[in-house]
């Protein structure tokens, strides 16, 4: 056999140009991504971490509204110092609702995954307000709307609704409901049901009162609720200190 | 007869390469002052005033999606249907389609922007639009792909030229990339606001697998099969090695999508994954350099250029940057080197040394090569070329060291320990000690912006200038055949 293998068939083929490269770029995607859906150990079992309510997802909106992102992570490093400042790293498990990941990559301001309890909510609507009257050196931008604006919550559940679709547990059935009591327990659960979406979201934040003004529900409410559950739901007291070390 | 007075006006489509050369420059005038603007919010928070429309968290994606999009894809549909239809010998497939990818390019852009500071965006870097902009701009995409493909198939000879390879790859791997990091569910069909498909880690990796390749095929297999065609136009001389050229864009093509994980190091990425990228990054050293090398050898016994033609030495720095960012990349995606550099303005810093040095700089040069033939005249002034060239270099130099230096600060600051083993600093303390290196980032900016103005100005007086002179060419033309 006499094959005789010559890099201008390529050049001279525009269609087998094509599908060469496109084979060529294809192949690392494939392998890097896909065995992520596959591999069991890609996510940690671990006790705690359930979606967010429906105030805490209007809060999650309004901090990727914001761009908040781009200057603050939500993932900690298994590093001492990151231990000290911020506490346990990050498990995959612990973002494991959030569509979109909120993970950052720039910080420019202080990492935030475990932020939720380690300020009063006082402290957060007005360092939100205000960043400098309370932090002299911040260079935060002011977001003294978040509380003039009243929080719309006329399509949560709609937004529940497509969330449910790509994969968030969210009950519309009874049957689904269920599930989400053996799952979380029966007052998690009911949060969960988008009938009751927007009513939960109401008492939520009426029983928070996060903005500490109970003449309505602002975006402030809703953006301080979520920072406050944040890292919150995984107790690390119950494990040992290596118990993931293993999954990485 | 008085046609071929215009080059080329029948045999090639020059009124679309026309369109995006100039919106090129028009968007990197607006996304560069965006830059400046919000670097300033860095260094003097009160810019922000307390606007949502223009504070930091909306503003950054309208200043990296006018460069990125607007001023680098005005750029690269410019240069990429010239060159395809140059090399090609033959006029665009379709008028009417090329001019279709120009106006829709256009709207997907503006419409980005302005979503933006409305507070729409899917918070996923460098793919913040929302869902009805992302169909847009996988209808220009196609279109896109269409009519290069098909002038490629119309081509007067066999072979098809290194240039339009690399296009190619940079129009394909966008597709794809662009395709699968957008999966997202609307939370109603009259509704901007949507959900990403994926969650989590899988989302993470998902996003910077288009992350990093946005980078490796936007901003450098495309500006690279730029500079496969101006770089050894300029020079006068061939390309320096063939069989590099053929080595090294197969290996970048197949090495760069494996990469993007190293954005990830250390997060809860499975280590396996992420060693795997930073494995590849190490590797894309070679492929990278291949094509630094085959560009700046093109210049091989004509050094002389560099000091008579401001033009060649834009081409010549931006091919230094380039390697120089392409050694930084790979070193940056060591972990040992990522635990430090992760999360700081060293990164940023690595983004701007390609973006301005390697991706603008060719840009630059290929423009001023390429404008003054679509108008059919010379650069109005060189002595601004000369000006902008410095200007720009001084700024990316600025730029560089400013976060070079506040990128490693405050990685050493974060993890420096007191002799009792606390934390040595408080996270404010880090932010406190950026400000003058967030200060001089930009005035870095505002050089290179000044240069940009500057080229903006030459490129309007090379247009004035062209006009004029086929008008009064036509006027002569038009009195001899009354005379005659």
């Amino acid at each position: 056999m006499n094959f005789n293998f010559k890099h201008e068939w390529i050049e001279t083929n525009i269609g087998l140009l094509a599908v060469l490269t496109m084979l060529a770029i294809s192949v690392g995607g494939l392998v890097e991504i896909t065995p992520l859906f596959f591999i069991d150990k890609t996510i940690e079992k671990v006790d705690g971490v359930r979606p967010y309510t429906p105030l805490e997802q209007r809060g999650r909106d309004i901090y990727q509204r914001e761009g908040c992102y781009l200057c603050h992570s939500q993932m900690i490093r298994p590093f001492r110092d990151e231990k000290l400042r911020y506490g346990h790293y990050s498990l995959a498990a612990e973002s494991q609702y959030d569509h979109p990941f909120q993970w950052g990559s720039k910080r420019t301001g202080p990492d935030l995954a475990r932020v939720g309890g380690k300020y009063s909510n006082e402290w957060h609507v007005q360092h939100l307000t205000a960043p400098r009257s309370m932090v002299p050196e911040s260079v935060m931008p002011n977001y003294p709307w978040l509380k003039a604006t009243p929080l719309d919550t006329s399509d949560i559940a709609e937004r529940m609704k497509a969330l449910r679709k790509v994969g968030v547990p969210y009950s519309l059935t009874d049957t689904e409901y269920k599930a989400n009591v053996a799952k979380f327990g029966e007052t998690v659960a009911k949060q969960l049901h988008i009938p009751n979406a927007q009513q939960s979201l109401i008492e939520q934040a009426n029983f928070g009162n996060y903005d500490g003004d109970r003449s309505g529900i602002s975006e402030m409410d809703a953006l301080v609720a979520y920072l406050q559950v944040l890292g919150t739901m995984v107790d690390f007291g119950k494990y040992k200190d290596d118990a993931f070390v293993n999954d990485r | 007869m008085a046609v071929t007075t215009y080059s080329g006006a029948e045999q090639y489509n020059f009124e679309v390469v026309k369109k995006f050369a100039i919106m090129s420059i028009v968007w990197a005038v607006i996304g560069m002052f965006v830059g400046v603007y919000i670097a300033s919010e860095l260094a003097w928070p009160f810019l922000n005033f307390d606007s949502p429309y223009i504070s930091f968290g909306r503003f950054r994606p309208v200043h990296t999606t006018s460069v990125i999009f607007g001023f680098g894809g005005s750029a690269l549909f410019a240069t990429s249907y010239y060159v395809v239809q140059r090399t090609c010998q033959t006029r665009l497939i379709s008028d009417g389609l090329a001019s279709f990818t120009f106006w829709g390019w256009m709207a997907a852009i503006a419409l980005a922007d302005f979503s933006y500071m409305l507070g729409y965006t899917q918070s996923r870097e460098y793919a913040e639009m929302e869902w009805p902009i992302d169909i847009l701009i996988e209808v220009v995409w196609v279109a896109y792909l269409t009519v290069f493909v098909g002038t490629i198939m119309r081509r007067k000879q066999p072979h098809i030229y290194v240039a339009n390879w690399f296009y190619l790859a940079f129009i394909l791997a966008t597709a794809l990339l662009h395709t699968f990091n957008n999966l997202a569910m609307p939370i109603d069909l009259f509704s901007m606001k949507s959900y990403s498909l994926f969650s989590g880690v899988q989302d993470a990796m998902t996003q910077w697998w288009y992350g990093h390749n946005a980078v490796g095929f936007f901003l450098t297999a495309a500006f690279l099969g730029m500079m496969y065609y101006f770089v050894p136009k300029q020079a006068g001389r061939p390309i320096y090695s063939y069989r590099l050229s053929i080595v090294h864009f197969w290996a970048l093509g197949f090495m760069y999508m494996w990469v993007g994980a190293h954005h990830l190091h250390w997060t809860a990425l499975p280590d396996w994954t992420s060693s795997l990228a930073a494995a590849f990054s190490i590797l894309l050293l070679m492929p990278s350099w291949g094509g630094m090398i085959n560009g700046i050898m093109t210049l091989s016994g004509a050094w002389d250029k560099l000091r008579t033609d401001p033009i060649m030495r834009f081409m010549i720095v931006a091919l230094s940057f380039y390697g120089m960012s392409t050694f930084e990349g790979p070193m940056m995606s060591l972990k040992e080197v990522n635990a430090l550099s992760h999360y700081t303005d060293w990164t940023v810093g690595h983004v701007h040394s390609g973006a301005l040095g390697w991706v603008a700089m060719i840009t630059f040069g290929s423009l001023y090569h390429m404008m003054p033939k679509l108008w059919d005249t010379k650069m109005y002034s060189r002595k601004l070329i000369e000006w902008h060239f410095w200007l720009a270099t001084i700024g990316i130099v600025l730029y560089i060291v400013a976060m070079w230096i506040s990128g490693i600060t405050q990685g050493l600051m974060w993890r420096a320990f007191d002799e009792f083993g606390n934390l040595q600093y408080s996270f404010v303390e880090s932010v406190a000690a950026m400000h003058p290196f967030y200060a001089m980032r930009a005035i870095g900016g505002m050089f290179f912006l000044t240069g940009m103005v500057m080229m903006a100005f030459n490129v309007f007086m090379t247009i004035r200038q062209g006009k004029r002179e086929s008008a009064a060419l036509e006027a002569k033309l038009a009195a001899k055949l009354a005379h005659a």
